[in-house]
């Protein structure tokens, strides 16, 4: 009998005989007898952690995707992540603490994410930040609720150079909130906004508009004119960023977007199947007040000290309750105190390094891969830094195939992500042919290479 | 010990309150030195290019980010100080109600570490997440088998994504048969996240007032129930800690009137292998694995919050789901022997994704939060359905030794054999002394435990919802129930109400100025004056 609870059979009977019960059955007497498990749950005994952890191993083990060397990206990446970041990250403290209920005693938490609030801001370039959200497509969609309260208007204005995986989950929650998502296409990578900037028909003027930086495709795109878009509607300007990439490219925040959100992975998260990851969330003060999620602010405690507890919490769920504009309650916040602690480690200097080594590793597969026959740039010449979109002469599930029994994660195919017809950022054809790939700070040049040869390997045969 | 516990010796007393620091501590901010660093990145032999000619001019930063500049040691030092301002389940016991701060294991620890698991992208190809894909599959099937439902999608990252998850589904179904309803019925005790998640969901909320015993009022609910209900949102054992014992009659009303039923997970753990929402009637079940399956609540997130639905809804789940496929590649009878040994020789995929027909779409980026579903499933294999049986006793076995133990001293405005939670109340002391329900939480700091949820469920003045669980030992729980009723005791005393005003003394800072902060709000390091 291998569990966790430290009651004694004496002490069982003793506690039970206090309740004045014979039996732990009598404890359930309120659940219908009808209605009872007879013999127990249909599964398997428990068992002993060695046997667990073995059985867990197996499964671990049946699994090949970490030993090949990453590619692959989409909002997904394999950057360092350090020995201090792993420990500090797991102290017990952090990891086994419920949400902040009672600040006397979770202040340690509640400055973690205050310093992660602090930084995020600063990289978005705007005023406030959450303390994070499940993930980036939550983000968005929490993004877009703003943006429609805040304009009054159910209409959105979404690039299709957003991941298409977070425009799938805009039009999952748009059937419960009623607003009506316009995908924008793009044309080689940038988004074709509508030439005519003038209001127009109100109802159809969009109350947000949702453009990335760089897009999913890896281009940047003109974020002036997304600014003069949105002025000319009266409509929330969301900027999509990726935060890496943020360290070496102008600030959303400066560049007037009202809303910033991205996904914080890259921040210490490890890849882990795609969860639990960071949904980062920064505002305008303008804003403010339709923050979703939680706030931590500082003030003092009686005696004048300097203290933090989550704030303006009359804009949450528990209180408002179905007048609430968000319904989060648990978010990620041990992800947002990895993120602390990595930018920290990073610092100002190591943040730009790192953006900087993604474009140098980029520029530098970007050429090299270029120059094998029948491989295209999906996306002309619109300038990338930290991910680019191939056209491979085969599908590029064959590829990645491929080359994964070379030792490499290809990438990322389109058609993975957008399914076989396209979407408005790539055609079926582009969408079955498109490689996207992704060079993080980690990958060397021998890494970049022999990824090279691969491909061209892969795509002769 | 009045006979409540055995050998009063045994066990020992341990104390979490002076292991806290009291220092404030600096922002990292604060600790910066322009210059200092602590990155070390990996040599690439990558050429050198500068920024400018990599990042046309108008995209580039101008000025680096400006983060903390600090030295490892100093990073360290920092966020170990840090921890030692924050109360957590490692360090004593956190009676939360409705929050099931259970011990999570340390091999869960373990398993999320795995690097066959950790390591791995969300869009690798099928034939090299075979493991992930079993995994998920294997959690399925046990939870379905714990719930009584026919499948699950694990996107949901926690509890709250799970109701507008389920909310959607239901809609979904309603559309499906050309009905357009347009109420959710919730009752007056439920969890703020049901109303909020109602209204994200499109639907209106109908609240239904709770009767004397503290269950479903029936009447009312009869009064509300017509074909415009969409469903019902429910949890059983309510937030009161009470079992819904009329539960098979609610089930027949809704589902009378072409309603479905939605079962809040948040209380599943008084319930494990005891009776399953499948068998009350529920068509809908969230499941919160960082209360019910003890995967840790990381200050806050992360969480899980899969949903289990009836055959009736499977096709509607989100997609892509992990699947095991059909054995057509496991050929039976004389030819099976040969047909194996070429297996061998090129494996074939047993497991890959499959997309519902007529799914809700995507509710997460990827697949959910991965490495929790990971440790859940470790902490049920350890149980096993055996177990689980006996978490559930436990668990309501100490919740009720602390409501009879409690009665004289704290008011119990529902006093019958409770749940997995007892809710109190300080509805008297407030009366007779003064003492309020967040003097007795602030109070209990100082004696080393965590508080108990305060002030909800909104239908008890002056609520103290205790949550024990199952793995505080009967010491422990004599130990916090004495320290609740010295608090108790005080109040009553000459400038009683003056110490319980000044507590908590010894955790890292006194009683927090929460209007100041709202008022001046300072969000970040840079908004502060």
């Amino acid at each position: 009998m291998a569990d966790y609870l430290p009651h004694t059979e004496d002490e069982v009977r003793t506690m039970l005989g206090f309740l004045g019960l014979e039996s732990a059955e009598e404890l359930f007497a309120a659940v219908p007898v009808a209605l009872r498990l007879a013999g127990g749950l249909a599964m398997a005994t428990g068992e002993p952690e060695p046997d667990v952890l073995a059985h867990l191993g197996e499964l671990a083990d049946a699994n090949r995707a970490h030993q090949l060397v990453c590619f692959a990206g989409a909002g997904a990446y394999d950057h360092e992540v350090p020995p201090v970041v792993r420990a500090l990250a797991s102290r017990s403290e952090f990891v086994t603490a419920y949400t902040p209920y009672q600040p006397e005693v979770a202040q340690g938490v509640l400055q973690a994410v205050f310093e992660f609030q602090t930084m995020t801001a600063r990289l978005a370039g705007l005023p406030v930040a959450n303390a994070s959200l499940y993930d980036g497509a939550s983000a968005l969609v929490e993004a877009v609720n703003l943006g429609t309260a805040a304009a009054g208007r159910q209409t959105v204005w979404v690039s299709s150079g957003i991941h298409p995986h977070w425009r799938q989950c805009l039009a999952t929650f748009a059937r419960g909130s009623g607003h009506r998502v316009v995908e924008v296409p793009l044309d080689n990578g940038t988004t074709r906004w509508p030439k005519d900037t003038a209001p127009g028909d109100v109802a159809a003027s969009p109350g947000a508009i949702v453009v990335g930086y760089p897009n999913y495709l890896g281009c940047l795109e003109d974020l002036d004119a997304v600014r003069r878009l949105a002025d000319a509607h009266g409509a929330v300007m969301v900027v999509a960023a990726d935060p890496v990439a943020a360290g070496i490219l102008r600030s959303p925040g400066g560049a007037g977007a009202d809303v910033v959100v991205g996904e914080g992975q890259p921040f210490g998260t490890a890849l882990g199947f795609g969860g639990p990851y960071l949904g980062l969330f920064c505002c305008t003060m303008a804003q403010l007040r339709r923050l979703p999620g939680r706030l931590v602010g500082e003030t003092v405690d009686v005696e004048g000290r300097r203290a933090y507890v989550t704030t303006l919490r009359a804009r949450e769920q528990d209180i408002r309750r179905e007048r609430a504009t968000s319904n989060v309650c648990t978010n990620q916040t041990l992800m947002a105190v990895t993120a602390a602690v990595q930018l920290g480690w990073l610092g100002t200097s190591g943040l730009a390094e790192v953006a900087l080594r993604c474009a140098r590793g980029t520029r530098y597969l970007r050429e090299a891969v270029l120059a094998i026959d029948g491989v295209e740039p999906l996306t002309g010449d619109t300038p990338v830094v930290r991910e680019l979109a191939l056209r491979t002469p085969l599908p590029a599930a064959t590829v990645i195939d491929r080359m994964a029994a070379e030792g490499y994660l290809a990438g990322v195919a389109l058609d993975a992500l957008t399914g076989p017809a396209g979407d408005g950022s790539v055609s079926a054809e582009d969408a079955v042919h498109g490689l996207l790939v992704a060079v993080t700070e980690r990958r060397t040049r021998a890494e970049l290479d022999g990824y090279a040869a691969a491909l061209d390997k892969a795509v002769r045969s | 010990m009045s006979g409540a516990s055995p050998d009063s010796a045994a066990g020992g007393r341990a104390r979490s309150a002076p292991l806290m620091g009291r220092d404030t501590e600096p922002t990292l901010f604060e600790l910066s030195a322009p210059g200092r660093t602590s990155w070390q990145l990996r040599t690439t032999g990558v050429p050198e290019w500068a920024a400018d000619e990599l990042v046309p001019a108008g995209h580039r930063r101008q000025e680096p980010v400006a983060l903390a500049e600090v030295s490892e040691r100093d990073l360290v030092g920092h966020f170990t100080r840090l921890s030692h301002r924050q109360f957590s389940v490692d360090l004593g016991a956190y009676p939360l109600g409705s929050c099931t701060m259970k011990y999570n294991p340390k091999v869960c620890d373990t398993v999320a570490g795995l690097p066959g698991l950790a390591g791995v992208h969300p869009a690798a190809p099928v034939s090299t997440i075979q493991g992930w894909l079993a995994l998920v599959v294997e959690l399925e099937e046990v939870l379905c088998a714990v719930t009584g439902m026919a499948a699950a999608t694990f996107q949901p990252a926690a509890g709250a994504a799970g109701e507008l998850t389920g909310l959607l589904l239901m809609r979904a179904y309603h559309d499906s048969r050309g009905e357009s309803r347009r109420r959710v019925l919730i009752p007056d005790s439920a969890h703020g996240t049901n109303p909020a998640s109602v209204t994200l969901g499109g639907y209106e909320v109908t609240t239904i007032p709770s009767d004397e015993r503290g269950c479903v009022d029936m009447e009312a609910l009869r009064g509300a129930l017509d074909t415009d209900v969409a469903g019902i949102m429910l949890t059983n054992p309510n937030t009161l800690g009470l079992f819904e014992e009329d539960i098979e009659a609610i089930a027949d009303a809704v589902h009378q009137v072409g309603g479905l039923l939605y079962y809040d997970g948040a209380n599943l753990n008084a319930i494990l292998g005891v009776v399953r929402p499948g068998d009350m009637g529920f068509d809908v079940v969230h499941l919160n694995l960082h209360k019910t399956f003890a995967t840790p609540h990381g200050g806050g997130g992360p969480g899980a919050g899969p949903v289990a639905v009836s055959e009736r809804l499977v096709e509607f789940l989100p997609g892509p789901r992990p699947a095991r496929l059909a054995s057509r590649h496991e050929p039976e009878g004389p030819a099976a022997a040969e047909g194996a040994a070429s297996e061998a020789a090129a494996p074939v995929d047993r497991y890959g994704w499959v997309v519902p027909a007529r799914s809700i779409g995507r509710v997460h980026s990827w697949h959910g939060n991965a490495l929790v579903l990971a440790r859940a499933l470790a902490y049920i294999r350890v149980h096993g359905g055996d177990g689980l049986r006996r978490v559930a006793e436990r668990a309501v076995l100490n919740a009720n030794w602390l409501r009879v133990r409690l009665s004289g001293t704290y008011d119990v405005p529902f006093d019958r054999p409770c749940m997995h939670e007892v809710v109190l109340a300080a509805s008297s002391l407030k009366r007779q002394t003064g003492l309020r329900a967040l003097d007795v939480a602030k109070r209990l700091l100082e004696e080393g435990f965590h508080a108990p949820t305060v002030y909800f469920p909104l239908v008890v003045d002056e609520a103290l919802m205790v949550e024990p669980t199952e793995t505080e030992s009967p010491q422990t729980l004599l130990a916090l129930a004495e320290a609740l009723e010295r608090i108790a005791a005080e109040a009553a005393e000459e400038d009683g109400l003056a110490v319980a005003h000044a507590a908590p003394r010894t955790t890292p800072v006194g009683r927090v100025d929460e209007a100041r902060a709202a008022r001046t709000l300072v969000p970040t390091f840079d908004s502060r004056k």
